[in-house]
């Protein structure tokens, strides 16, 4: 009890102010009113009861985490084990059969003489006869291909096999003054709290707590408090040192580079200052990330910072004409004229010889907003990695492993260039990823291809689609007869929970709430008052009216952020605060591989920028054009943001795979389920 | 990339009867003293699309226009070449070559050509929204000879034929209607299905088809299978496309489905339709995904492909060598605002033999080895290989081609004259078509006609 309100306040002052905050109502330390409690679940005598009065205002008692072997478990080991190629898999079922023919004239035809074309009586198998006597081909001019090296070298993938078990090792003993600082604390903190047998123990990536007796209630307290005490602060102070101190707190924030070197002298680790050890802290294990580094453009880059930009630009496959006219505040993040991206990157069409066809495609589809929404992003990417993985053969003198790996960065960056990724998109790369990394050297190709496509087939199905009806079953409980649920944009978890709802008969309103540029509740309310749904539509404008009816809010999300930040689809934050100050329990429907370690305060430093132009213009509208001209202007900053941070204060709930939690638990499954899902 | 090209090569052209013959076939006729196929071909082995099927009408064009394939373009391109029937149309000579299709898409380019619009850009958006087919439209070219008023109204008299009457959605992406050929002269007729599923439609007749396609290759074998009274891509393969775009009936019943579903139960299909819902609810549809949903919102039984079209900005040069008219211009262009479109190899070979006074004037071609006496004057021309010019020679807006003799005195304009013709003394020609061989006797003047060799 104590030692969560201490956490606040130690946290609460200056960090927290950054975003969008509005002072906390008086009234709602106090004693929250009946309202806001009522709706979600009776209070129950529960030790959660002591959470109710927590100045955080969540009135929501925690389901319990389920413990770690869900689907999960039979998925590793089924993966790891996967020797024998898979029997529901074929990849190989079609084969393009040349006609011989063509190969005999191919050979005996030299420059120079009479072309001499192929008069052979035989038919090709499987043909289809046609009124039109079917014409032979003849091969008239041939390009030489100097014969390739058909072995595999050996020696490469013992060396592989050396230098791993090695990195494992050393990685796992570090541990860093200011982890152990922070374990300290915990430990002090989580002893005034609970009094029960608490035993903490190191790992590789940050703190990681094994408890014996604890309550689940007051581990998931402790944790929180150990989160929002530190890192938000040392996020805080990197931001604050300017553009390479930020840069550099990206790196650690998203974890992703962590140096081999490095890992590999623990003795020195001791020595090193807080700077580094918090680069460590986050460390993975993941050895083939140099490659990456190398082709790929950092995620996180800042865009402000000119000399990176220009590196960036001589890689980038997509030629990108940086817009101008930016808002101050946002320089640190891509943004480019769109229109001419388009154009040029289909011109380039076939020319791009190392990237898929699949991977390009779904670029483009990217790129031209055809596809938008976390989930159909990730599905459509990790399709057409799945196609690309199937063509995929190694090169001779190297190994699966490195190769595919670089194969897959470069795609990744490909994609990056076509349009930033989500958050969730990065979860899925990681995962992939690793999957590779984790190979077993001895499969063979066709072995390690079919695994892999397995895994990702998994990943689709468990991450996404099972865990989204995981949702629905879960949120279907919080809908009763005579709800008004208000929803913002179109997110396909709250669609489902929505027609399932309907689909059970129960009795409740909709309002769908949209805005410009994009209106994508548009194509929300389509499908919805096609299923007969009684539906309300309105602009975000005049959210504030229309809250006063609705009795529960449904929001989808992006990324929700380990202090419970959700990040989605601009405009959520002003919906749950209005939600918020109306009294209105607002439920972020999120699957749990959307969530991310990071930490973010505000919608400033991780954003996306959209084109500017879709605010200035309004579409089917050619007499509103007051902006015609101006838009080049030097005192004009057009700014359309992508996405924004709703800060965990005006989130209830959190609906996930894992079951219903408050924001503050998002940490938790991070550290928990990560692991298990998607790096290990 | 998955894709497969087809050139269409052609053989004799009946549009362009002087100029061709059965020793020049009409992939062969050269285009500022190189073959027309050439553009096509550098075109593509500049983006990279290097094994090429090129389908030539006739045994004989197909050895000629192989043999110089090869010795053009060995070790650059991997081409392959089918002979196929003459007067078959474009659609039968594909339907000839059809099992040798294998690819997922196949690019469709016609071989006469002349564009600096990038294939890659139409494969691209035929990939984009996973189109039967795709379309490249261009603006219609600027025609006529720029300098020539007399001829100016019977060109265009001629050319109304190359006219399309084309249909775009109002987002400019898909074809909702096109009439070519014969059809402009009737009334148009338009599927009120597609009208009430778009809502809206452009008539377009400023645009020009440019025979280049991307085609779903399922789709287009099976419309040659069923449909084999088709005879030209162009007037009946894409029309009927367009047409049946919104109850495409036995088009795509034969979707890959059977590939995919065997290997798991039934959760696996639930799973398909989850992910192919996600993915679809994430895109913005189009009409045709709106038709073909149900009023509750399943999506139902009625099939859809769509049409896209590529509509090249009007910025970009591209031209078909399908009329004497359009063998002018092209020239004309070639050498004057589009002759990036030449690769550098070809521009100029040795310097040829002027006589003394002799003026060249700008946007002219001269090939290596041929001669020119004095005081001639050569503007806005083509000269070939090997051409031997006396002197007091005019040449204006003209094309000569390869080993063509030319008396002392002549006066060509606007005329083309192919190759081993000899104009002998005070030949005066204007806007005339020599065929090849032929021989002009001294003194004869010529207005607007076409001389050829009777055939043996």
């Amino acid at each position: 009890m104590d030692p969560r309100r201490t956490a606040r306040t130690v946290s609460d002052p200056k960090v927290r102010q950054v975003g969008f905050f509005t002072p906390a109502p008086p009234e709602r330390s106090i004693s929250d009113p009946p309202r806001f409690q009522d709706p979600i679940q009776p209070p129950s005598p529960s030790p959660t009861q002591v959470n109710d009065h927590s100045p955080s205002g969540n009135s929501l008692s925690p389901v319990m985490i389920p413990p770690a072997h869900h689907h999960s478990d039979n998925f590793l080991r089924t993966a790891l084990q996967a020797t024998s190629p898979p029997k529901a898999f074929s990849y190989s079922a079609k084969t393009v059969t040349i006609p011989p023919e063509n190969e005999d004239v191919a050979s005996s035809f030299s420059p120079g003489r009479k072309v001499v074309s192929a008069k052979s009586p035989s038919s090709f198998p499987g043909v289809k006869a046609s009124s039109v006597p079917a014409s032979e081909l003849t091969t008239v001019s041939v390009v030489n291909l100097p014969p390739g090296i058909s072995e595999k070298a050996g020696g490469a993938s013992v060396e592989v096999q050396n230098d791993r078990p090695v990195s494992a090792k050393t990685l796992k003993e570090k541990t860093s003054k200011a982890e152990r600082r922070a374990l300290q604390e915990a430990q002090r903190a989580a002893k005034a709290a609970a009094k029960g047998t608490c035993c903490l123990c190191y790992s590789d990536s940050g703190v990681s707590v094994g408890y014996g007796y604890v309550p689940s209630m007051v581990y998931l307290v402790y944790f929180t408090f150990v989160l929002n005490n530190f890192v938000p602060v040392d996020h805080y102070v990197f931001l604050a040192e300017g553009t390479k101190a930020s840069s550099a707190a990206s790196m650690v924030v998203t974890s992703a580079n962590t140096k081999p070197s490095k890992a590999a002298k623990p003795s020195s680790q001791k020595n090193d200052g807080s700077q580094v050890a918090a680069s460590e802290k986050k460390g993975g294990d993941r050895a083939p990330e140099k490659d990456r580094k190398k082709d790929a453009p950092h995620p996180r880059m800042q865009y402000d910072d000119k000399s990176r930009v220009e590196k960036a630009k001589k890689r980038a496959v997509v030629k990108q004409t940086e817009a101008r006219n930016r808002v101050e505040l946002f320089r640190h993040l891509p943004q480019y004229e769109h229109g001419t991206q388009l154009p040029d990157l289909e011109t380039k069409f076939f020319e791009l010889n190392p990237m898929h066809p699949a991977v390009y495609k779904v670029g483009l589809q990217y790129l031209s907003g055809d596809i938008r929404g976390g989930n159909a992003r990730c599905i459509a990417m990790f399709q057409a990695f799945k196609e690309a993985i199937k063509d995929y053969s190694t090169p001779p003198e190297k190994t699966l492993i490195r190769d595919l790996t670089a194969r897959i960065s470069s795609y990744v960056s490909f994609l990056i260039e076509c349009r930033p990724l989500s958050i969730s998109m990065g979860n899925a790369i990681k995962f992939l990823k690793n999957r590779i990394a984790k190979l077993p050297l001895a499969l063979s190709e066709s072995e390690a291809k079919s695994t892999l496509m397995l895994d990702i087939d998994r990943f689709i199905n468990e991450k996404i689609i099972l865990s989204e009806k995981v949702i629905v079953k879960h949120a279907v409980t919080k809908i009763r007869d005579g709800d008004v649920l208000l929803t913002y944009g179109a997110s396909s978890v709250v669609e489902m929970i929505l027609l399932h709802a309907h689909e059970l008969g129960k009795h409740f309103r909709v309002v769908v709430v949209d805005s410009r540029p994009k209106l994508e509740g548009q194509l929300l309310l389509r499908r919805l008052v096609r299923k007969g749904l009684s539906c309300t539509y309105t602009h975000v404008n005049a959210v504030s009216c229309i809250m006063q009816d609705v009795t529960r809010v449904f929001l989808g999300a992006s990324s929700v952020l380990s202090n419970g930040t959700v990040y989605s689809r601009v405009g959520t934050a002003c919906v749950a605060m209005v939600a918020h100050a109306f009294r209105v329990p607002v439920l972020v429907c999120c699957e749990a591989y959307k969530f991310h370690e990071r930490v973010q305060l505000d919608s400033i430093c991780f954003n996306e920028l959209g084109n500017p132009d879709a605010i200035s213009k309004v579409q089917g509208r050619e007499e509103i054009n007051y902006l015609d001209g101006l838009v080049n202007q030097e005192n004009l900053q057009l700014l359309n943001l992508i996405y924004d941070a709703t800060p965990s204060d005006y989130v209830s709930m959190v609906i996930t795979d894992y079951g219903m939690i408050p924001p503050t638990s998002v940490p938790v499954i991070v550290r928990e389920y990560r692991r298990d899902h998607l790096w290990s | 990339m998955d894709f497969q090209v087809v050139v269409l090569a052609g053989g004799n052209s009946k549009n362009l009867t002087p100029l061709v013959s059965k020793e020049l076939p009409k992939p062969l006729l050269p285009v500022a003293n190189c073959p027309v196929l050439h553009y096509v071909l550098h075109q593509l082995e500049q983006s990279n699309l290097k094994d090429l099927i090129v389908v030539v009408e006739g045994e004989d064009a197909a050895l000629l226009v192989g043999a110089w394939i090869s010795g053009t373009f060995i070790d650059r391109l991997h081409v392959e070449i089918a002979a196929v029937p003459e007067d078959i149309g474009t659609a039968g000579a594909l339907r000839a070559i059809s099992h040798h299709l294998t690819a997922k898409d196949i690019l469709v380019v016609s071989g006469d050509l002349v564009s600096d619009v990038p294939p890659g850009a139409l494969a691209a958006t035929h990939r984009r929204h996973d189109a039967a087919v795709t379309t490249m439209l261009c603006s219609i070219p600027v025609s006529g000879p720029l300098e020539s008023g007399s001829s100016g109204g019977k060109d265009k008299a001629k050319k109304l034929g190359r006219y399309n009457i084309i249909g775009l959605d109002p987002s400019k992406q898909f074809l909702l209607h096109i009439a070519t050929g014969a059809e402009i002269e009737k009334d148009a007729r338009i599927s009120k299905r597609i009208l009430h599923a778009v809502g809206q439609m452009e008539m377009r007749s400023d645009l020009m088809d440019a025979h280049m396609y991307a085609f779903k290759r399922s789709i287009l074998q099976e419309v040659l299978d069923i449909k084999d009274t088709f005879q030209s891509l162009k007037e009946d393969v894409l029309p009927y496309l367009v047409r049946s775009q919104l109850k495409s009936e036995a088009l795509l019943n034969r979707t890959p489905q059977g590939e995919e579903n065997s290997n798991e139960k039934v959760s696996s299909q639930n799973n398909q339709a989850f992910i192919s819902r996600i993915l679809a609810n994430a895109s913005t549809p189009s009409f045709h995904g709106l038709y073909s949903e149900n009023p509750d919102g399943s999506s139902s039984t009625r099939k859809t492909h769509k049409c896209c079209v590529y509509i090249a900005s009007s910025s970009s040069y591209c031209v078909r060598l399908n009329s004497i008219q359009a063998f002018m211009d092209i020239n004309r262009d070639v050498t004057g605002d589009a002759d990036h479109l030449l690769s550098p190899n070809n521009i100029i070979g040795p310097s040829p033999k002027l006589g003394t006074k002799t003026t060249v004037g700008p946007n002219c071609r001269l090939g290596e080895g041929s001669e020119m006496g004095d005081k001639c004057q050569v503007k806005r021309s083509i000269i070939g290989r090997h051409c031997r010019i006396g002197s007091h020679v005019k040449v204006v807006n003209s094309v000569v081609m390869n080993h063509v003799t030319i008396g002392d005195g002549c006066i060509i304009q606007g005329s083309v004259i192919c190759s081993n013709v000899q104009l002998q003394e005070r030949v005066v020609l204007k806007d005339c078509q020599v065929g090849a061989g032929f021989v002009v006797t001294a003194g004869s003047e010529y207005k607007a006609e076409s001389l050829a060799k009777k055939e043996k």
